[in-house]
């Protein structure tokens, strides 16, 4: 059999096929094919590395060398010194931000390093359209153990040992959900993977079923076994191209070789998966609202009870799991439950992915152990704040959740702990916030994207969150009245106790954490009518401080509307009259003296 | 494509890990071939080549090659290095496509340095 002797795991993630991978992937097999290397070194697309900050990235093996930010360019240099003369090139090893130190291993570079993989175990190591790689890494064995040697009993028992819980939001226990609904009665059940992803700043989803899907199609076949369904659906976005084209190559492979359909593995077990592409409205995450979707009515959320595993879709038993809980199964069978467990804390076990975005360096894809504080995350993974800035707050949970202040940082990633200090552990978005965020129009900005999509079923979320969202309008506007801040605490109680769904019930939240945290920044918008991040275009007077102005003309030049007069060697002036208030003028600045 | 039995799962996994070896870095027999200019000039990729015919033979999983830059002896060159996990490191002159090949069978495969060709220990 023939062997190469080096493999380039090059990024094909969604980030970095937007920062230029298939570009790079072409020079790269062009100048391989023209050094004669052909038969010595191949590249391998894979799924997302995580570190998308830094992309287009690629892992040389086996010497274990990281390049990023690669440039198609640049492309022939590295071919022929590193991997024809051997000599790795310095100028596309990581650089950490601060002391500017090159890094060429990745396991050496911090954000890797505090890292533990399950769920992401495969991500860069396989070729996510290539079956045979996943089976390379046990993939499959756990959906063979389940069929083959345990009973539906054993499977979901084998799940509630690990205590998983579902890492779609809310939390739930996924082996009580499994046992609810394999005690179901009824022949007819289904088993849907939920691949909606709507909360902003949210990525996991997608990067895992990138990645690695078969680990999601062999958590679903496992699921299926425990409750007896025998078809499932997967309901993903159709904003995920990628994902989805990777998911059914999944699908047809595992069809070919007799992993989906009848008789799976000679068992006599029949299960058979189809994708069902969803429009992306956030509310369609939901359960009840993501059923009737697929069921092809109009995606509105239903009271429960009954619940799902006892009136599902089309009214049969159902289980719904997030894409991570699926596709951390299979590991959970093989290696058994108690291995799970063994990572994590009292409450809340194993791994959890996170979306890191923001105001932060390395922005990205990361996988922690139950835990481990927010404070290692930002700083030490995630290379702390960008341009010497302080930290404010981090936001958790995206539009239900909540942000945690600098006072909370030592929290624990932890369902409970989370919780206890106003956010939730949500699916793993995961947005930091530096001090120029304004926290009231950070909770502007997520009530308008809940009001936009409340599905308007129930009054409490229809008017409620359109409510909430004139009122932080107006204080950012600067016409804020002391009544306003009783109001906001008043109306998100109400929705909060009476709304149909998650969506409504959980809407508040933006608003509570930052009235709870943030409050002084409410009274200064209200009663001083000032905006102290800076944030609030209404509250800013545009007009230049001049001890502060280096006379630079940054915001002369950058003006769109010719408002600034600025001469050389004189303080710059703006000219109201002419002024939009666009921000740009204040956003060039360096020296912070526009106010 | 025959529908799988747990038996050709089996078969399958054993077939592509021993392609996806390289991807796990550790490996107990290091190959370096030096191919700096000087040693491409002497005919480095010649060996390079037989290496990786005597690898695509072997069902061995742990051995890596590697191609590294020039170690500053261009007048013995090619020159190939054989690391193997709790030994002394053995640098090897002169290689040309033969004595690659039996620097392979005899030393990586089973043990015997072939001091003739050797440069020094390092
Ligand atoms: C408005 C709303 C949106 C939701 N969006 C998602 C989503 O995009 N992905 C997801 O897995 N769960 C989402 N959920 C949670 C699901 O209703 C459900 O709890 C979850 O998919 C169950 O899987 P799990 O137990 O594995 O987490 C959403 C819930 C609400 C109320």
């Amino acid at each position: 059999m023939k062997k190469v002797r080096t493999q380039l795991m090059l990024c094909g993630g969604t980030g970095c096929h937007s920062t230029g991978t298939p570009a790079v992937r072409e020079a790269l097999e062009k100048e391989i094919e023209q050094q004669g290397l052909s038969e010595e070194v191949q590249v391998v697309e894979t799924g997302c590395n995580g570190f998308c900050a830094v992309g287009p990235v690629m892992l040389v093996q086996p010497d274990g060398i990281f390049y990023q930010k690669l440039d198609p360019k640049d492309i022939p240099y590295l071919v022929e010194e590193h991997f024809l003369k051997g000599r790795p090139v310095k100028k596309f090893f990581y650089k950490e931000p601060d002391s500017k130190e090159t890094i060429p291993g990745m396991n050496d570079i911090p954000f890797f390093a505090h890292q533990q993989l399950r769920v992401m175990r495969n991500k860069g190591l396989i070729d996510p359209e290539v079956i045979d790689d996943y089976i390379a890494r046990d993939g499959y064995f756990g959906a063979a153990k389940a069929l083959q040697e345990m009973t539906p009993e054993q499977i979901v028992e084998e799940v509630k040992t690990s205590q998983i819980r579902g890492r779609g939001g809310a939390g739930f226990p996924t082996g009580i959900k499994w046992e609810f609904a394999s005690k179901s009665p009824g022949d007819v059940k289904y088993v849907l993977c939920n691949a909606d992803e709507g909360d902003p700043g949210a990525f996991m989803d997608r990067s895992i079923l990138e990645a690695d899907p078969h680990a999601v199609v062999e958590g679903m076949i496992i699921a299926a076994r425990a409750i007896n369904a025998h078809k499932g659906y997967i309901y993903a976005r159709t904003e995920y191209p990628l994902a989805i084209r990777r998911l059914n190559i999944a699908i047809t492979q595992a069809k070919e070789y007799g992993l989906l359909g009848k008789d799976i593995l000679g068992t006599g077990f029949d299960f058979e998966i189809e994708i069902y592409e969803g429009a992306g409205a956030f509310v369609c995450g939901e359960e009840t609202a993501l059923m009737r979707s697929i069921e092809g009515k109009r995606g509105m959320p239903r009271p429960r009870p009954p619940f799902p595993a006892h009136k599902g879709l089309w009214e049969k038993p159902t289980i719904l799991n997030n894409v991570e809980t699926l596709a951390n199964i299979p590991q959970i069978i093989l290696n058994g439950g108690s291995w799970y467990a063994s990572v994590g804390t009292e409450t809340s076990k194993g791994t959890k992915v996170f979306a890191l975005s923001g105001d932060i360096y390395n922005i990205g894809l990361l996988e922690v152990p139950m835990g481990i504080s927010l404070r290692t995350v930002i700083y030490d993974i995630g290379g702390g704040i960008p341009k010497k800035k302080k930290f404010k707050a981090v936001q958790l949970g995206g539009p239900s959740g909540g942000c945690i202040p600098e006072q909370h940082l030592d929290t624990p990633v932890d369902y409970e702990e989370i919780t206890k200090v106003g956010a939730i552990m949500g699916s793993g978005g995961m947005i930091v916030m530096d001090e120029n965020t304004c926290m009231v129009d950070m909770a502007r900005f997520f009530m308008d994207f809940i009001q936009d999509e409340s599905c308007g079923k129930c009054t409490p979320c229809r008017e409620g969150t359109r409510r909430l969202l004139q009122i932080l309008e107006k204080i950012c506007d600067g016409k804020g009245e002391p009544s306003d801040l009783e109001s906001l605490d008043k109306l998100s109680a109400i929705i909060k106790d009476s709304a149909l769904c998650g969506l409504g019930l959980t809407a508040p939240n933006p608003v509570l954490s930052t009235l709870r945290y943030f409050r002084d920044e409410y009274e200064a918008h209200i009663y001083e009518k000032r905006c102290p991040a800076k944030r609030c275009a209404a509250l800013l007077k545009f007009e230049v401080d001049p001890e502060l102005c280096t006379k630079c003309g940054a915001c002369f030049r950058h003006c769109p509307t010719e408002a600034v007069i600025w001469k050389k060697k004189e303080i710059a002036v703006i000219d109201k009259e002419k002024c939009i208030k666009c921000m740009t003028c204040f956003e060039k600045c360096k020296f912070g003296s526009i106010f | 494509m025959a529908k799988l039995t747990i038996q050709d799962l089996k078969k399958i996994k054993e077939g592509a890990s021993k392609e996806m070896s390289l991807r796990d870095e550790a490996g107990k027999v290091k190959v370096t071939v030096h191919m700096g200019t000087c040693g491409i000039a002497a005919g480095a990729r010649d060996v390079m080549a037989s290496l990786m015919e005597e690898m695509g033979e072997t069902d061995r999983k742990d051995i890596r090659v590697v191609a590294s830059g020039c170690m500053g002896m261009c007048s013995s060159e090619p020159n190939v290095t054989i690391e193997i996990e709790g030994e002394k490191p053995i640098i090897y002159q002169h290689i040309d496509r033969n004595k690659m090949r039996q620097v392979f069978k005899r030393h990586v495969l089973m043990g015997e340095v072939q001091t003739d060709f050797a440069l020094a220990k390092m």
